[in-house]
């Protein structure tokens, strides 16, 4: 997931940076001032009041409509469809259909069989049983049919996605042009909610798989091309003047020497693509892509949180399997060997791979065990529904002393989500704007401050100025609940291995488990409304935040903690005074990341009352009222773009510039 | 000498993009609205998708139609779970074979099954369904003028949520369901806040932990409805419904009528579908009989498959005459 961009920070050159930064910050505000001082009584004395003033939006709804309904009408019948998208969706049916025949065909043994062979072959022996185990799991829980539709769709989608991606990729770390024209585009898609890309996708293709598989590429090839991009970019120059010199023409540099090169990171890539795909892959339920998220979706509208569970933890078990064997497989890659021991080694080993595979499958086949046999399958969902109803039922309210979840919530709600709420709408627009202006200039440069006010500016232009605010008060709140907690837990980890290791498998759960299936137990604790939204945004952040917290803290120069602690600094003072500061560059990340991810779950928090834009788009799903649903979604892709704006340090765009 | 590479790469694409044109000009149009789901009929199995709804009353349809289809005339079954409208689009295209069970919508009735005919009516559900405002029984009792609209006012300091924002709070539940609650609110002047729980579930959930608490509370329901049973509601007597009196719903003030609940299949499936399709339109049973499943669902935490099996071993006189 996104947690995989955090970098090592810059230690020990902050010190002159700081007062050359304030200096250049009070002149940045000073500019800002002055421009306000132009600009607001003008736009005082044209447009009154203070909400986004009325004659500066635009009705999209009357176009919107009939462009859905010209779509709707035409899709059997105009040549657009006919001979282009027909074709797209067409391509995506045989090839998801092909790959779901395959898996059937091979049964329940012949799939286990190739995961733990080719698990073994590219990664080893330990990673070999525990793909094997995974698989048996899915079955155990009675999801065979559905977790292989899941897979039939992921490998179709993972596979577009990295093609896309990778030519994308190619053509940005071949051209510096295009990268320059990609780069933005690239960085913006990467910080979009999920939910905000199935409108359109729905918008052509109807609902059912192909639009699913469509929208996950579009939210996993993203992370493929950046890094291609930067694999190629960072070419040892040192290898690539050899190898010119030694007269091999542009192609033969590419293949023999820059993709090679660049293999550690095209397996990153690939990795990355894999996990975006499969965390989309519960959301792209909400519009037809069926096997295991059709489940989880199912199961929640019984409420039924154990079902849910049952089709969410072979997503978790998929997601763990395809990281660590395409991570290690990337990591081997990278480091230019083979798997070292063992029987599988080269093509021969492949051809082994396959061949028990086969000889697997033919087994079961023989056996009269293609099927996974239905006696097999444990209920898992029973016990889980009684303890989390044992647990709603004691923590919801009337506990002694602390009070119950329902009571925190409603404080909550009335203490900090009102007043932030009233706050924001209560403040002048042109105020708004010169706040994100002066905070995004602050950490940026003009160019990120002005694409800031932009986005925050458009999103008033398409009349959602009120629900906008609604959700970034919700964002607001959330965001500073996941710091405070992911903070405390990150520098508690990184001052206690032990802890360190306790927290791993509870992050990585919580990092794949899908955010639908702890919405319903959230509500069950704290009601219908903002709060539960909140809380089930806190839990998705968290893990991202208290990881690169960690690492931050964790990697700070061993040699001014030596000089601290050679003065007798105690450890409180050595955390305050050397650690934080010098972990500043990974807390600003894990500041950025925590504001991406909240915003991306506050919006399918409108599943469960969080009002606002999300609201507008599960309705706008929902109704088929694409004119709400396509507005809303404009506006979270606004919102996400300002908000990431804000919260992104400039270095780290001219760092790495990938 | 980058020159080889340059016109080799012209020439390939040039190549390609002659490919493409013969290909595209070759195998004629690709008419996606008749592309069928790639999970449908594998194996050579004879497949039907069914549609359902996110409430768990059309959960039961569709489980008691997939077990007759499965164990009585041996098909297989998939399902995909759509809202309310998309599904009309989805049925149209063929994705989904069938809807069991629909609660009116005429702009996509006109489009779908007059203009484009590519869906077909297949009669009544035998089951009708009524939306309305409802509150506990235990609330009803305690201040039986409550269920009079008229009296709702007074009681809206007691509704009062921190969503509510110091009015009484009305909760609606999924953004796919048929509601005038906003309008209606402001028409009859009352002091309320309508609170979308945004699904179903949450909305559910939400009740449940009221009724345990014994919680007042006001919300958007319908009939039929398994919750009913576990937390007995009592409905708000609204304006009574007359013929066209919600023909403008921003003007509406009038409750909502009785929908006889219909189904309606793919035209091309209700044609070629065989005795699936016979099925589908025969399929006719009663409110009682799909609450009988609904809370076996819902409550006894059943899977949809045992539950359709429980009903079907008691009622065969009921499905008998469905297969015929």
């Amino acid at each position: 997931m996104a947690a995989a961009t955090a970098q090592a920070p810059v230690a020990g050159t902050l010190a002159p940076l700081r007062a050359t930064g304030r200096r250049r910050a009070a002149a940045k505000l000073l500019a800002l001032a002055v421009l306000a001082a132009v600009l607001v009584p003008l736009a005082e004395a044209h447009w009154p009041g203070g909400a986004w003033p009325g004659a500066l939006t635009v009705d999209l709804s009357g176009p919107l409509g009939r462009a859905s309904d010209w779509i709707i009408d035409n899709r059997d019948s105009h040549p657009l469809f006919l001979y282009f998208f027909g074709y797209v969706s067409n391509a995506i049916v045989v090839g998801v259909r092909a790959v779901y025949l395959v898996l059937l065909a091979a049964g329940w043994a012949g799939v286990t069989a190739a995961a733990g062979l080719v698990a073994w072959r590219l990664a080893g022996l330990r990673l070999a049983l525990t793909a094997a185990a995974a698989f048996l799991v899915c079955g155990l829980l009675g999801m065979w049919v559905p977790t292989m539709q899941t897979l039939a769709l992921m490998v179709v989608a993972v596979l577009a996605s990295v093609l896309v991606g990778g030519l994308l990729g190619l053509a940005a770390g071949l051209s510096e042009r295009t990268h320059r024209v990609l780069r933005p585009v690239l960085d913006t898609m990467q910080v979009l909610p999920a939910f905000a890309y199935l409108l359109p996708v729905v918008l052509v293709f109807g609902i059912g798989v192909p639009a699913a598989v469509l929208a996950t590429v579009v939210y996993a090839a993203p992370p493929m091309a950046r890094l291609t991009a930067l694999g190629l970019r960072d070419a040892d120059q040192g290898v690539m003047e050899a190898v010119a010199s030694l007269g091999a023409t542009a192609r033969q540099r590419l293949f023999t020497a820059r993709l090679p090169l660049a293999l550690g990171e095209l397996m990153l890539g690939v990795n990355q693509a894999i996990m975006m795909a499969l965390s989309m892959a519960v959301i792209a339920s909400v519009i037809g892509a069926g096997g295991l998220g059709d489940r989880v979706y199912q199961a929640l509208a019984s409420v039924d949180v154990g079902a849910a569970l049952a089709a969410g933890i072979p997503i978790v078990l998929l997601a763990v399997v395809l990281d660590r064997t395409t991570g290690a497989a990337g990591e081997r890659l990278g480091a230019g060997r083979d798997v070292p021991r063992g029987p599988l080694r080269g093509w021969a080993g492949w051809l082994l791979v396959a061949v028990l595979t086969v000889a697997a499958a033919l087994a079961a086949r023989l056996a009269g065990r293609l099927d996974w046999p239905g006696s097999w399958e444990v209920d898992i969902a029973e016990p889980v529904n009684r303890a989390v109803d044992w647990m709603t039922g004691h923590l919801y309210t009337g506990v002694p002393y602390v009070g119950g979840t329902a009571d925190w919530a409603g404080h909550f709600t009335t203490w900090v989500l009102d007043p932030v709420r009233s706050g924001l709408q209560w403040l002048p627009w042109w105020a708004v704007l010169l706040i994100v202006a002066a905070l995004s200039w602050l950490i940026g440069t003009w160019r990120t401050a002005l694409t800031a006010v932009l986005a925050m500016a458009a999103i008033g232009v398409l009349g959602v100025w009120k629900p906008s605010l609604d959700t970034l008060s919700q964002v607001l709140a959330a965001v500073a609940v996941t710091l405070v907690l992911g903070f405390a837990a990150g520098v508690a980890a990184a001052r206690s291995t032990r802890l360190e290791r306790w927290f791993r498998p509870v992050l990585d759960v919580l990092q794949t488990m899908p955010q639908f299936v702890y919405l319903i137990p959230v509500v069950a604790l704290f009601g219908v409304g903002r709060a539960p939204a909140v809380a089930a945004a806190v839990v998705y952040a968290l893990p991202a935040v208290v990881r690169i917290t960690t690492q931050g803290v964790r990697t700070v120069d061993a040699a001014a903690l030596e000089a601290a602690r050679s003065l007798g600094a105690t450890g409180g003072q050595q955390l305050r005074q050397v650690q934080l500061p010098l972990a500043r560059p990974a807390l600003l990340l894990a500041v950025n990341q925590g504001v991406v991810l909240v915003l991306a779950v506050v919006i399918i928090g409108g599943l469960v009352g969080g009002g606002a834009l999300g609201y507008d788009v599960v309705f706008g799903l929902a109704q088929g009222d694409l004119a709400t649903g396509l507005v809303a979604g404009a506006a979270i892709v606004c919102l996400g773009l300002m908000l990431d704006r804000v919260t992104q340090p400039t270095e780290r765009r001219a760092g790495k510039g990938a | 000498m980058p020159r080889p590479f340059r016109s080799g790469a012209r020439a390939v694409t040039a190549g390609l993009t002659a490919v493409a044109l013969v290909a595209l000009a070759g195998c004629g149009a690709a008419d996606m609205t008749k592309q069928s789901s790639p999970f449908a009929g594998a194996r050579g199995a004879r497949t039907v998708t069914l549609s359902v709804q996110s409430w768990v009353g059309a959960q039961a349809n569709v489980a008691v139609a997939t077990y007759l289809l499965e164990h009585e005339l041996d098909y297989r079954v998939d399902t995909v779970q759509v809202d309310e409208v998309p599904a009309w689009d989805a049925l149209s295209q063929g994705r989904v074979d069938a809807i069991l069970e629909d609660w009116g919508h005429p702009d996509q009735e006109k489009r779908y099954v007059e203009d484009k005919k590519t869906i077909v009516r297949a009669g009544g559900l035998g089951v009708t369904g009524h939306i309305g405002w409802f509150v506990p029984t235990y609330f009803a009792r305690e201040h039986p003028d409550v269920t009079d609209w008229k009296n709702l006012n007074r009681y809206a300091k007691m509704l009062r949520t921190p969503e509510s924002g110091g009015k009484g709070q009305l909760m609606d539940g999924s953004p796919s369901y048929v509601t005038n609650d906003k309008a209606l609110v402001a028409n009859l002047k009352l002091d309320y806040q309508v609170v979308f729980a945004g699904s179903e579930a949450a909305q559910i959930t939400q009740m449940k932990q009221f009724a345990k608490q014994h919680k007042p509370y006001l919300t958007y329901w319908y009939q039929p409805q398994w919750l009913f049973r576990k937390v007995p509601m009592t409905e708000v007597k609204l304006p009574p419904y007359k013929e066209g009196c919600d023909a403008d719903t921003a003007r509406i003030t009038c409750a909502y009528p009785r929908t006889p609940l219909q189904k309606y299949l793919n035209a091309g499936f209700a044609r070629d579908g065989g005795r699936a399709a016979g099925l589908l339109r025969k399929f006719h049973w009663t409110t009682e009989d799909q609450n009988e499943v609904s809370l076996m669902i819902a409550d006894q935490k059943m899977s949809p498959d045992e539950a359709a099996k429980k009903w079907v071993d008691g009622h065969r006189s009921v499905w008998k005459r469905w297969l015929s």
